[in-house]
């Protein structure tokens, strides 16, 4: 298994070359700028919305991501070394008790409301002020 | 015709492409993979290259099998094949094939031994229907109905498919696109899945159903033996 584990080291390596990756997890806002193809050139399109669950280990990562667009709910998975990421940006971390959120699809409105996470220990404070710009 | 190779499996994974596509990938490892021996038609009637993978211990190589790999100067092999070429694109004995044998983008036809699945259903071992879910139908859902006709034939068929032992066969998986190769570790890089468990032996030849590019080595890429190139290929003339 080794010789696979290299591999992918090495491929995350390349792709991870000029990309940041916030810290985020299920419960946070994300916004995910994709690389949208239009015939020949290439635009940036950012779609934001509730990261309900990450997925898988190594290059194999992946995260989902709810929005609600014109009241309906639109649910995407991106894998996290996708070049078709343009970068990733952490908009605000939610307070949840889940790793995955799933039943927030059964939820309309205020229930499906997240409590925003607010970081007291003196190491989180930074990273919670980085978060909110 | 170029000589195929033989590879270990050593997994899956997946490589992303500069247009942000994702191709699913075997990893097959040539670990020291040399040429044992020339079949020829002067000798053997037909013209072939055997080669060998792996290392095996002197102590479960059988006295036999170890004066043919030291006629061939080459360490024991695990394990062995012959891949059938043409005459002049014979490859010198002790040679190792190193992994830009194949050009990425190629095709390959790819053999190894299927994953065992024991004793499978009629479902399972050849896509048979079932029975219905409801409709009177007990216990047997997954049955594989019947079997014959009646007082005539008054026989079931032979080879009529049935339930059996499942797997552990030779499959071959044709036209496998070759997507990357690694020649200082020996990797080739399959797109897809390839037939059999990781740590199996896979032969891995040019596709049959596609043409060989152009940039494909001929007769193929080799290391020469280590020993002093000269001597080791008029000794594997000898052989021959």
């Amino acid at each position: 298994m080794n010789i696979i584990e290299a591999l992918d080291k090495e491929q995350i390596a390349k792709l991870s070359e000029n990309r940041e990756f916030p810290d985020f997890e299920a419960g946070d806002t994300v916004q995910v700028n994709v690389k949208v193809k239009e015939g020949e050139r290439t635009r940036v399109q950012a779609y934001e919305g509730v990261c309900i669950a990450r997925d898988g280990g190594g290059i194999n990562q992946s995260f989902t991501v709810r929005k609600i667009s014109y009241g309906e709910g639109v649910e995407r998975v991106f894998p996290l070394y996708s070049p078709n990421i343009d970068s990733i940006k952490l908009v605000r971390r939610g307070k949840v008790r889940r790793a995955k959120l799933y039943y927030l699809r059964d939820r309309r409105g205020k229930s499906a409301r997240i409590a925003e996470r607010v970081d007291r220990s003196p190491k989180g404070k930074g990273a919670a002020a980085t978060a909110a710009e | 015709m170029r000589s195929g190779v033989i590879a270990q499996k050593v997994g899956m994974t997946r490589v992303f492409t500069d247009a942000g596509e994702h191709v699913p990938v075997t990893v097959l490892k040539l670990d020291s993979c040399q040429v044992v021996a020339h079949r020829t038609v002067d000798t053997n009637g037909y013209t072939a290259l055997q080669i060998g993978i792996g290392k095996a211990k002197v102590k479960n190589v059988s006295k036999a099998e170890r004066g043919r790999f030291a006629v061939a100067t080459v360490e024991p092999k695990k394990k062995l094949a012959e891949f059938r070429v043409d005459p002049q694109h014979l490859i010198p004995v002790g040679a190792e094939i190193t992994a830009d044998h194949f050009v990425v983008g190629q095709f390959v036809d790819v053999t190894g031994t299927s994953t065992g699945k024991g004793f499978a259903g009629g479902m399972k071992r050849w896509n048979f229907g079932g029975l219905r879910a409801s409709h009177g139908v007990s216990v047997s859902h997954r049955s594989i109905g019947s079997t014959g006709g009646r007082q005539d034939p008054g026989k079931t068929f032979k080879n009529k498919k049935m339930p059996g032992h499942l797997g552990v066969e030779r499959v071959t998986t044709q036209n496998l696109r070759i997507v990357q190769t690694d020649v200082e570790r020996g990797l080739i890089l399959v797109e897809g899945a390839v037939p059999g468990v990781s740590g199996g032996w896979i032969l891995v030849r040019d596709a049959v159903k596609r043409k060989l590019p152009k940039e494909a080595p001929l007769p193929g890429a080799f290391r020469e033996p280590k020993s002093a190139a000269v001597p080791a290929q008029a000794e594997g003339q000898e052989n021959a």
